[in-house]
């Protein structure tokens, strides 16, 4: 079956000079309970793999270094 | 491809680390601390399930002083317009306040008065139960505390796919795999324990956004569809739940909070048209009529208050729950302090802790197949909320725990387990097939056509011709890697519980419980026929089959002016007095 690939904007963003993943770091991909949180292993960098957010923010709270932001999802805005 | 399979053994297995799976290993290992108990989670414990950012308070505190579980018992068996097992009810309410004080040791923080005693509000119709938690985003870091004191074992990111039965058709453990790796998970258990939330993904929210639903969306129904492929029976799943929400935000709006200290839910002209915000089926009845009125939409208000009294409430409802509500309202610019807050109707579920919709368990948390417990949303003990979650998975852990002592268990078919592994495997070796979430979407989106009510049969008919046609396409899903294998398994557990839903709703021929069960083509409430549980489970390899349970005998009777107290909740215009 031929399959396209949509373009998706996200909620959850990442400020990379703050996000500390180089580090070891993996909390807010530990705590999303839809695990659609991904560390992208080039850059070292944590970053929204699957737009399947319900904005209930423990990745934005339990953030250690302040680098995760939760927007409410586009279609709901 | 073959999948990797993993076995592992253990005395209990509690299923979902949200609200009542915490409480229920806890409890299975004081019982007796040589159990092994451990605790399997899709998600993470430490931010799993409905109040992964913790509670604003509690819905159904019975509090010495301020009600009694005689009071509560038969305020529960009127807002469920008598369809319930008092049993069940009344035991939670005797040991409601247990469970308060043990949170409260564990550093739950409630809201207290100047002389150290409950600050207890009333919502209800007719007593006072709730108790609010200003504090409560810790929530989950106080449960994490004693998971760890107590050495309950945690498996984060396994989904449970199938309840494992011997064949003695009691339980023997637990099938699943890994969100991560797809390796295929066999935990061997004496017991298990089902605390698996709502079914929050049925239907679709307005938004059309497939996760932006009221309950957490990992919450989809797999405790459901566990329990019916292990034959369980499950109760009065007609009885929907459907829930006033802010509109598109699709989080509670939220009356428990807002309630005691002055907002209302009003019409367009500002006007209250129900007595009471507490969530029943008369309630969104008349919420409905408004919406589809002259009047409508509805709104929350709360503009009328005091600059100190909203600072408050902004506190708890921005904190706590659904933080995210303050984002929301910034991004649309309203503000409780100069204006309505617009609200709507939520997507229907089912869910036990705001309706009735559930499996059927008894006082003991027991499920009607030995050897498996459920507890929390997905149990059938009416408008539990929370603190029931908390108190039944209390009573399955102890329970689950005495079970295991006198185990004998009997032989597993070695091809359930390969059978159960061929089907978890399959969307991972098909190439090029659908995505799981168009499928989902497409059958979320039915859903909403034909089940949302009011009810008609003609069209829950058709529901059940494109479920059938949908399941086709289930086999025809393919999965790319673990985490859309995860999707793919949701589908099937969505599509049974959307099946139960039309079935369900078909079987009881009148209609009950205000809106959660309209039926426009039975629309008389039919005692005569109707008082009576009615339950479902499967028969044979794809059917389901319905049947009437009688509801059991009261422990305590309602006064005939009670009955009708939920009947009467629009606000009766006041009588015009000719001017003398």
């Amino acid at each position: 079956m031929p399959l396209a690939l949509n373009r998706s904007s996200v909620p959850v963003t990442v400020d990379e000079d703050k996000c500390i993943a180089q580090k070891g770091c993996t909390v807010c991909v530990d705590v999303c309970p839809l695990d659609v949180l991904a560390i992208d292993m080039a850059k070292g960098k944590a970053y929204m793999k699957f737009d399947e957010c319900w904005y209930c923010m423990p990745c934005e709270q339990d953030c250690p270094t302040g680098a995760v932001h939760v927007d409410i999802p586009y279609l709901l805005r | 491809m073959k999948m990797k399979v993993i076995e592992l053994e253990t005395d209990v297995i509690v299923v979902g680390g949200g609200t009542a799976g915490p409480m229920a290993a806890v409890k299975a290992k004081e019982r007796n601390p040589k159990l092994r108990v451990m605790l399997l989670e899709k998600a993470n414990v430490k931010r799993s399930g409905a109040i992964s950012m913790g509670m604003d308070g509690l819905n159904n505190a019975v509090v010495p002083g301020h009600a009694t579980p005689e009071q509560y018992t038969k305020e529960i068996t009127i807002a469920n317009d008598g369809i319930v097992n008092q049993k069940t009810v009344y035991a939670y309410a005797e040991h409601s306040f247990t469970t308060i004080q043990e949170l409260d040791r564990w550093g739950v923080k409630f809201e207290k008065d100047e002389t150290g005693d409950y600050a207890m509000r009333k919502v209800h119709h007719i007593g006072t139960y709730v108790l609010p938690m200003p504090e409560g985003h810790h929530m989950k870091k106080v449960l994490y505390r004693q998971l760890k004191r107590a050495r309950v074992e945690i498996t984060n990111r396994v989904v449970a796919t199938r309840v494992l039965l011997d064949s003695k058709g009691q339980v023997a453990g637990l099938l699943g795999f890994d969100c991560r790796t797809a390796e295929f998970v066999i935990v061997r258990a004496k017991a298990v324990i089902l605390c698996c939330g709502a079914a929050g993904r049925i239907g679709l929210p307005n938004s059309g956004y497939l996760f932006g639903t009221y309950e957490n969306p990992t919450n989809a129904g797999d405790g459901y569809s566990m329990a019916f492929h292990a034959g369980a029976e499950l109760s009065n799943l007609e009885c929907f739940q459907i829930n006033p929400l802010i509109k598109d935000y699709n989080g509670p709006a939220c009356a428990y909070v807002t309630g005691p200290f002055g907002g209302y839910t009003a019409n367009a002209k500002g006007d209250r048209f129900i007595e009471c915000d507490y969530w029943s089926g008369q309630m969104m009845q008349e919420f409905y009529n408004e919406l589809q009125s002259g009047n409508g939409p509805v709104f929350l208000k709360l503009d009328h208050l005091a600059e100190e009294t909203i600072q408050t409430i902004e506190h708890i409802l921005h904190t706590n729950e659904r933080p995210s509500r303050g984002r929301f309202h910034e991004g649309r610019g309203t503000n409780y302090r100069n204006g309505m807050i617009e609200m709507h109707i939520s997507e229907i579920g089912f869910c036990s802790g705001h309706s009735a919709s559930g499996v059927y368990v008894n006082e003991r948390a027991e499920t009607t197949v030995p050897g498996l417990y459920a507890a929390g949303d997905m149990a059938n003990v009416p408008h539990n909320y929370m603190l029931g979650a908390f108190t039944y998975g209390w009573f399955a852990g102890t329970n689950a725990a005495d079970y295991c002592a006198n185990y004998d268990g009997g032989s597993v078919d070695q091809s359930r387990i390969d059978a159960e592994i061929a089907r978890v495997a399959a969307p991972l070796d098909r190439n090029g097939g659908l995505p799981p979430n168009q499928v989902e979407y497409k059958l979320r989106r039915m859903v909403n056509d034909y089940l949302q009510p009011p009810k008609a049969t003609r069209k829950m008919k058709l529901a059940l011709d494109r479920f059938a046609e949908i399941s086709e396409d289930i086999s025809n899903i393919s999965a790319e890697n673990p985490h859309e294998l995860m999707r793919a398994m949701e589908v099937q557990m969505i599509h049974d519980c959307a099946r139960m839903a039309a079935h369900a709703s078909l079987y009881r021929e009148e209609s009950r419980w205000g809106l959660y069960h309209n039926r426009v083509d039975f629309p008389q409430r039919n005692d005569a026929e109707w008082f009576t549980h009615c339950h479902l489970r499967k028969d044979g390899e794809d059917g389901m089959a319905s049947f009437k349970k009688p509801v059991e005998p009261y422990l305590f009777p309602l006064d005939d002016d009670e009955k009708t107290a939920y009947q009467r909740l629009r606000v009766v215009a006041p009588v015009q007095t000719a001017k003398a």
